[in-house]
């Protein structure tokens, strides 16, 4: 049983200069435990559907269930299950790492002992128990994204959310975060469903790839198989591929020979 | 306890220790009304305000809700901040009552507008007020009151708005024309009649009329039936509107 699934799912806004269809209708499944790659250009819908599925928003449109629950009636049987990684995070810098994770447990309804013995282990598993007396602000770029995870990992959720969870991170701290997210999946059976604009690590890091434009799912598939169908080959980049299928760059080359 | 009233102790403490560790947002808030009462206040001591308590006992009311109009009307440039940091969206897709993360907020700042108040009731009798302890006590609990409301409306806005830029003005358009027709400064009773009419429509209006019938000891006036009316009205429809936009907010 697919542990997300989105049927038709729509958000428009009103705008002073009329409607704006921001998810014009995304239907994807994601499997118990998959890795998936959530692509797009900038605009596309990519954060927009991502607020709809973490609640944050009312999709005007489709229907979807998140952990088998539904979006629209069950909003609260979704924010127990899932756990959401912001791009900006959501930590107030002022506060020590502690305080933050012990607040956020509390937030997801764990008793203070429960909250405090969470934080330990988190910590331990994130490399954040030497920080944890910190302020937030005082973290590096790699120890900050650390702390944004373990915040959104606070409840044990089935289903983990990261809008660009390496955007902004030197190459060694990415290769961590790349080995956290599988390790989610291969320890503890994670769903992890991420947006990225940067493909090597889409390539490298999801079992399979949803590509959104405009609104909508223009492809979906394993990255080697989208290399083959768009790309013309498996050995394509999926930069090739990525830019085919969204039409932003120059049309796939033309695999005939060239008559002389 | 009830997964609501943790949630509201949660983010209550959660500010509170916010608001402990910065002196400066302790104590600031009473540097207006402070100045009022130092600089202001002796004017009025020989003047016929055409009530029956003396000077002190018709300008400190006035200050109290001053205190609370121009503090609480400023609480949301926090919630901006956090918005900007992503806080207020992370807590939002926790399980956490929006009511909660409303009402934290805003109970934190009536605990600090009361705090304040105390320091400027401290301050006024020793210039010279004096007025029955019950009195003083329902002043409290009118700066407790007005806080709730105009903390709950001014996190709403700010969470409309997309720059304290925009916010700083705006509250202060409405604070401003606020605090001068409600007659805070001094009782609309020596208002012409047509600013007396139109200070009608100001619900602060009722509050400070009330507190001053409290600070000469009548309780049981119309106008402190009128003051508790009002402000408990305001409070209510306040954190109603308030936590609509927490539940919605920031799209």
């Amino acid at each position: 049983m697919a542990i997300i699934s989105t049927a038709g799912l729509a958000r428009t806004f009103q705008t002073n200069s009329g409607p704006v269809e921001a998810v014009r209708g995304v239907d994807l499944t994601v499997q118990p435990g998959e890795i998936l790659g959530f692509l797009g250009p900038n605009g596309a819908g990519k954060t927009t559907t991502l607020r709809m599925l973490t609640t944050l928003l009312p999709p005007t449109g489709g229907a979807a269930t998140v952990a088998g629950c539904d979006l629209v009636r069950d909003p609260a049987g979704v924010r127990c299950r899932a756990g959401y990684v912001a791009q900006s995070g959501g930590i107030d810098p002022t506060v020590s790492v502690r305080e933050e994770l012990v607040t956020q447990g509390r937030l997801y309804r764990l008793t203070k002992a429960e909250a405090a013995a969470r934080t330990e282990e988190l910590a331990k598993d994130l490399d954040l128990t030497d920080l944890l007396d910190r302020k937030a602000g005082a973290l590096s770029g790699g120890q900050r994204r650390r702390l944004d995870i373990a915040m959104g990992l606070m409840h044990r959720p089935e289903v983990l959310f990261l809008d660009e969870p390496t955007t902004g991170l030197d190459p060694g701290s990415r290769a961590d975060l790349w080995d956290l997210v599988r390790r989610l999946r291969d320890e503890h059976g994670t769903t992890v469903f991420l947006t990225t604009h940067y493909l090597d690590e889409a390539d490298e890091l999801s079992d399979r790839l949803v590509i959104v434009d405009k609104g909508v799912v223009v492809a979906e598939g394993t990255p080697a198989a989208l290399k083959e169908r768009y790309a013309g080959s498996a050995d394509a980049t999926l930069q090739d591929a990525f830019l085919a299928i969204t039409g932003r760059g120059p049309a796939p080359v033309d695999t005939t020979p060239v008559a002389v | 306890m009830s997964p609501f009233l943790s949630d509201t102790a949660l983010i209550f403490g959660r500010y509170a220790r916010q608001t402990l560790r910065s002196r400066f947002q302790i104590f600031f808030g009473t540097l207006m009304p402070l100045l009022h009462l130092l600089f202001f206040g002796p004017l009025l001591t020989d003047m016929p305000l055409s009530s029956q308590g003396d000077s002190w006992q018709v300008l400190v009311p006035g200050l109290l809700l001053q205190l609370g109009l121009f503090g609480a009307s400023f609480a949301g440039f926090a919630v901006i901040i956090e918005k900007n940091h992503g806080v207020v969206e992370r807590m939002r897709v926790t399980p956490v009552s929006r009511l909660a993360l409303l009402l934290g907020r805003v109970l934190r700042d009536a605990a600090l507008f009361v705090f304040q108040a105390v320091l400027l009731v401290l301050a006024a009798l020793v210039m010279g007020l004096r007025a029955p302890l019950g009195g003083v006590l329902i002043g409290f609990a009118f700066v407790a009151l007005l806080s709730v409301s105009l903390a709950s409306l001014s996190y709403a806005l700010a969470l409309k708005v997309r720059t304290p830029q925009e916010f700083g003005p705006a509250i202060n358009a409405l604070a401003m024309p606020s605090m001068l027709l409600s007659g805070l400064m001094l009782p609309m009773t020596l208002a012409p009649g047509w600013l007396d009419v139109l200070s009608h429509l100001m619900p602060f209006r009722y509050q400070v009329d009330a507190v001053r019938d409290a600070y000469t000891g009548e309780y049981a006036t119309t106008t402190m039936l009128h003051g508790v009316l009002v402000a408990v009205g305001l409070a209510a429809l306040s954190v109603t509107v308030g936590t609509g936009v927490f539940r919605r907010a920031g799209a």
